[in-house]
């Protein structure tokens, strides 16, 4: 039932244009992975205003195909400058850059790049099966079960996310704040601003993004002291086909932290963890485990294939639930609404050649991506080697440019360097900034769910309990918020088993 | 650092308050036709004061191990932030073109030691380029000033 869906998609995705599209996104993409202070989230919400004018389908195709790019831009400065441009991209630096260091960069690249594509496939793959079927289900849900699917994916936050809990949830509950500033449009009064005219309109979250991830990351960055003293690669032909011979050898470690990267990665948050995950089991079940952290390309494998099997994962919930499950889904999310789509449900009748386009230049993005990549790395890496005199005022004026443009609007870059410093001390004090983002997203749908459930059940919060599905959502969501607050118990519970088990 | 997670802690308190405040006079019950507008804000902000005040009290608890920010990793960080800020008060006169070649152009001179001429051509460059990209190719319009309106757009 869904193969003729997805012959339709490909009729869309494989447009000459299209096609074009997607190159371009990946090398925009990539070239955004690759400078500090720009990542696939920033990336993408710099890039939104350019697709305004295009039709939705080639507007997603190129902001999914920068994502892509913004991925494998990410381990080329893991992999070559030791430089983590994403956090899920930390654990390939274990291996990675060792390799670079041994003069195996070219190696550890065409590994990671490899690893990537197999793990984004893999999803891919998943999403083209399961996602109808969500958007199935979905289509039976009302606000309750809406609010108390909000509720699961910022509980996952606080319970799964790792970190201070308590900064999560403050986070998560600070965005969702600045989501009501402004007009409220079911009573139509004005909320939190305080007379201000210029709080009306209320914050984007697109500025914030641009602000807390671009100018806060360049601000961190700066701190620390630019220096990028990299390794050089030497990628041929033969070095890639050389590496490709090799790397069948660790298809258990590509099929685990596939899995793990596609179940960690369809909740919020999820790709980071995977990617440590993948990490850990790799390490313990290879043979030669004890080299891991000196140079091991499977140490490469695992981290890479897991975060891109999570990075693809975060889509399947943004397009059957019209919930967002990282930052860069968010944006995406927001360029529907702006494009004039209905994210969610409906999505899947009103829009086939739409989604299905989309799924389908998720096949063709990341073919091309992972070709791309291969043949133009000393291209992508050169870029690091431009001074930061350079780079850096030029970030900081893409940075304001993404952020006038999303609204016309002068006071949006104002905002933009107030959440940059938000950013930067947030970042240095764990505060995490992706719950931050997601609320100021979701916090109105999150907000009207909560009233029309209220609505139903006439004030009575019982109603998120009684319904079935609403009810096991929210056990389960009230779980995860208690799990850091139970984990101590837990954890003592065990101790012995624990111990035994590090990862 | 310590003090920095205070006085980080206090203003979410603090801004919690002003919330709780603002949806007090919205009215956080219920209305003729559901909850008010002050409801949701108000329960979250009741939450966030709680939580910053045990991030507080958390952060009290801890010993001080390390800087927030030293005085020597300060400078560079001002010399983007401070900038950057000018680059947006200049804008609002000369639009965005000509203040993010400025900023180039001054970040460049002075931060990176570069000389004139590759400086020149950078920051000219950009504004250029740029121009061409929006103005021409995407057709998004960016803040414009006097340059721009005697060059005839």
């Amino acid at each position: 039932m869904g193969f003729e869906n997805l012959i339709l998609g490909f009729s869309v995705a494989v447009t000459p244009f299209n096609l074009f599209v997607a190159v371009l996104g990946i090398l925009l993409g990539t070239i955004i992975g690759v400078l500090p202070g720009l990542g696939g989230a920033n990336g993408v919400a710099i890039l939104l205003p350019l697709t305004f004018t295009m039709p939705p389908t080639s507007a997603i195709i190129l902001l999914t195909s920068i994502y892509w790019g913004a991925l494998f831009g990410g381990a080329i400065t893991s992999v070559l400058f030791n430089i983590p441009g994403e956090p899920w991209s930390v654990a390939t630096t274990f291996d990675g850059y060792p390799l670079a260091r041994q003069g195996q960069g070219a190696q550890a690249l065409t590994a990671a790049f490899t690893s990537s594509f197999v793990g984004a496939f893999f999803s891919i793959v998943l999403i083209t099966l399961f996602a109808p079927l969500l958007a199935e289900i979905a289509l039976k849900f009302g606000p309750p079960e809406f609010f108390a699917i909000q509720l699961l994916t910022f509980s996952s936050f606080v319970g799964l996310g790792g970190g201070n809990p308590l900064k999560s949830l403050v986070t998560i509950l600070l965005g969702f704040i600045l989501a009501t500033v402004g007009l409220d449009i079911v009573t139509g009064q004005l909320r939190l601003t305080f007379g201000v005219t210029d709080l009306m309109k209320g914050f984007d979250f697109i500025v914030a993004v641009i602000g807390l991830f671009g100018i806060g990351e360049i601000l961190l960055s700066i701190e620390e002291g630019l220096s990028f003293r990299g390794a050089q690669a030497r990628m041929n032909l033969r070095v890639v086909l050389d590496t490709w011979k090799v790397l069948p050898r660790y298809w258990r470690t590509f099929l685990r932290g596939s899995f793990i990267g596609f179940w960690m990665g369809f909740k919020p948050g999820g790709a980071t963890p995977a990617s440590f995950m993948s990490y850990a089991f790799a390490k313990r079940f290879s043979p030669r485990g004890d080299q891991f952290g000196k140079g091991e390309l499977e140490g490469v494998v695992a981290p890479e294939t897991a975060a891109h099997a999570a990075g693809v994962a975060a889509m399947l919930p943004m397009l059957t639930l019209g919930i967002p499950g990282s930052p860069t889904a968010a944006v995406m999310l927001g360029g529907l609404i702006i494009w004039g789509l209905q994210p969610g449900p409906m999505l899947f009748k009103e829009n086939p050649e739409f989604v299905w386009g989309l799924i389908a230049s998720m096949y063709t993005g990341n073919i091309i991506g992972v070709l791309m990549v291969l043949a133009f790395v000393p291209l992508f890496a050169a870029i690091l080697r431009v001074p930061f005199a350079i780079l850096t005022p030029l970030i900081v004026v893409v940075c304001a440019i993404g952020s006038y443009a999303v609204h016309n609007s002068m006071i949006d870059i104002w905002y933009m360097l107030l959440f940059g410093v938000i950013g930067y001390v947030f970042k240095k004090l764990d505060y995490p900034l992706a719950p931050l983002v997601l609320a100021l997203v979701l916090g109105d749908l999150a907000e009207n769910a909560l009233r029309q459930s209220l609505i139903m059940s006439q004030g009575s919060l019982s109603i998120f309990f009684t319904r079935p599905i609403a009810g096991a959502i929210t056990a389960l969501a009230l779980l995860f918020f208690l799990l850091p607050a139970l984990s101590p118990w837990l954890r003592r519970g065990r101790r012995t088993p624990a111990a035994s088990h590090p990862a | 650092m310590r003090t920095a997670d205070l006085v980080t802690a206090a203003v979410l308190m603090l801004l919690g308050g002003v919330v709780i405040f603002d949806s007090l006079r919205l009215g956080i019950g219920w209305g003729t036709d559901g909850p008010r507008s002050g409801f949701f804000p108000f329960w979250l902000a009741v939450l966030m004061t709680a939580t910053s005040a045990l991030i507080f009290v958390q952060a009290l608890r801890r010993p001080v191990t390390r800087v927030f920010v030293s005085r020597a990793a300060l400078r560079p960080v001002l010399s983007v932030l401070g900038p950057a800020t000018a680059m947006v008060v200049v804008m609002q006169v000369t639009g965005l073109y000509v203040a993010s070649a400025i900023y180039v152009a001054f970040y460049m001179r002075w931060i990176g030691r570069h000389r004139w001429p590759a400086t020149i051509a950078m920051a000219v460059g950009l504004s250029v380029v740029t121009f061409l990209v929006f103005e021409e190719w995407f057709l998004v319009p960016m803040p414009k000033g006097p340059l721009e309106a005697w060059l005839g757009y």
